[in-house]
């Protein structure tokens, strides 16, 4: 297996081996489930093994992430710039963006050329949107880096469900913005998954739309134009997903509805557990402190890392957002979340439990130490928590 | 003409160069930029973190 050698300040050789390399594939691999239920359906006739790749999602995954447990090594810093420059690592995410369209296609044709019953088709399209959103993941790992190729597979692996104005929002929205009341794609405590998407799917749009407006007319060109990014990347997902229509037919609509739909909210998922009630303070002057790395809630747990390019380890992410999946370092006292993100996604659907579990962790969070200004609170909830924790002199002071 | 690095990602703002797609054309001052200039890179540093090169 591939090693790296480095020497120390001290001048002490050291030789590491990154034990994860080659289970990265699962990053390239995992987002191909659909065609496993595909393939037993063909073999045995029944329909209900299109129904494996949920079970896979939402049961195996929250399940193998408690079993494998958790993972808190880092590479030594002395080779992660051999780390970085290790195309194996970055090919991985390139081949994962043709797969996606290969996914969706191959779904497609089953959905639309097979006799199935209503619920099996159903599960088929939201079993494709899932896989898409995992697409979202990766165009998000390629989106942050500098290089054109890197940008524009970005672009092309978004457009599979149709959501491309996420590299703008994502990179010049949200990491600006993170742990502020004012950014659409941070969770505020006491608000609930379903009343955050509802802000964050429309917020993020309009904020990636003003950024590129904003860009456009610096650049004296009209935000209606082939320069607009945004455009660029819903223009090819025009042509995939009318191409789907014309293929296969009409139900291709409602099975592009829920694709859609189910990519777009697996990103939600991800939004809502990444920052659920953390909040960066202001000075004096009202500036907005720096992104800290407790900014972020982060996962060790092996499994879902390995199928998600690392995403879990999100404070170092949100402190150094160009680097690389296979360098993300664990740091020791980070907000932690009791498991991975398809568990986590479970919790956050039932709002109550999501509370139980979370905001007992965000209020024992050492920098908030269970003081409510220190939160970003959902202000319809403010006069209920406030209660609730015995703070409410403070609304009265404030 | 000076040029200006973002601390974090290394990216560089070149006053002489500019940067077309982000709309500041060749000789466009670093001053000029709006305060609010966020790196088109990383978008964690701000204008007033860019250290001169």
């Amino acid at each position: 297996m591939k090693g790296y050698t480095a020497t120390l300040d001290s001048g002490e050789a050291i030789f590491y081996r990154d034990r994860k390399r080659w289970f990265w594939l699962l990053s390239v691999l995992y987002p191909l489930q659909p065609f496993l239920g595909i393939w037993l359906h063909a073999e045995t006739g029944n329909e209900a093994w299109l129904l494996l790749p949920l079970a896979l999602g939402y049961v195996a995954a929250p399940i193998l992430d408690w079993l494998l447990g958790e993972d808190e090594n880092n590479p030594p810093e002395a080779v992660v710039l051999q780390l970085d420059r290790d195309r194996y690592y970055r090919f991985l995410t390139y081949i994962v963006v043709p797969l996606h369209y290969v996914g969706l296609i191959g779904v497609a044709y089953w959905a639309g050329t097979q006799e199935l019953a209503w619920w099996s088709f159903i599960a088929l399209a939201a079993v494709a949107g899932i896989a898409s959103g995992l697409g979202i993941n990766t165009g998000h790992e390629l989106g942050h880096k500098k290089s054109k190729l890197e940008r524009s597979l970005a672009k092309i692996v978004l457009a599979v469900p149709a959501y491309g104005h996420f590299w703008i929002e994502h990179n010049r929205g949200h990491h600006r913005d993170v742990a502020t009341p004012e950014d659409p794609a941070s969770a505020r405590m006491g608000e609930s998954i379903y009343k955050f998407a509802l802000r964050e799917i429309p917020g993020a749009f309009r904020r990636a739309w003003d950024i590129e407006r904003e860009r456009l007319e610096r650049c004296d060109k009209p935000v209606w134009s082939t320069d607009n990014q945004i455009l660029q990347s819903l223009s090819l997902s025009a042509v995939l997903q009318l191409g789907l229509i014309i293929a296969f037919g009409w139900k291709m609509i409602p099975f592009l509805v829920i694709h859609n739909v189910l990519a777009w909210w697996q990103l939600t998922s991800a939004n809502y557990v990444e920052h659920y009630g953390l909040l960066r303070l202001k000075d004096q002057k009202d500036k907005v402190e720096r992104c800290q790395l407790h900014h972020s809630w982060n996962s060790n747990h092996i499994y879902s890392n390995l199928v998600l390019f690392h995403l879990e380890r999100h404070s170092d992410h949100h402190a150094h957002p160009l680097r690389r999946y296979q360098s993300l370092r664990h740091f020791d006292d980070l907000p932690s979340l009791p498991n991975g993100y398809f568990g986590m996604y479970l919790l956050a659907y039932v709002p109550g439990l999501w509370y139980r579990v979370m905001d007992q962790r965000l209020l024992a969070l050492d920098h908030i130490d269970g003081d409510l200004d220190k939160v970003n609170v959902d202000p319809s909830k403010k006069k209920a928590l406030y209660e609730k924790y015995g703070q409410s002199q403070k609304l009265q002071a404030g | 003409m000076s040029k200006f690095k973002c601390p974090e990602c290394a990216y560089v703002f070149s006053e002489a160069d500019g940067d077309e797609h982000e709309g500041y054309p060749p000789g466009t001052e670093f001053a000029s930029l709006p305060e609010d200039f966020a790196c088109p890179d990383c978008s964690v540093r701000f204008k007033e973190d860019f250290e001169k090169v």
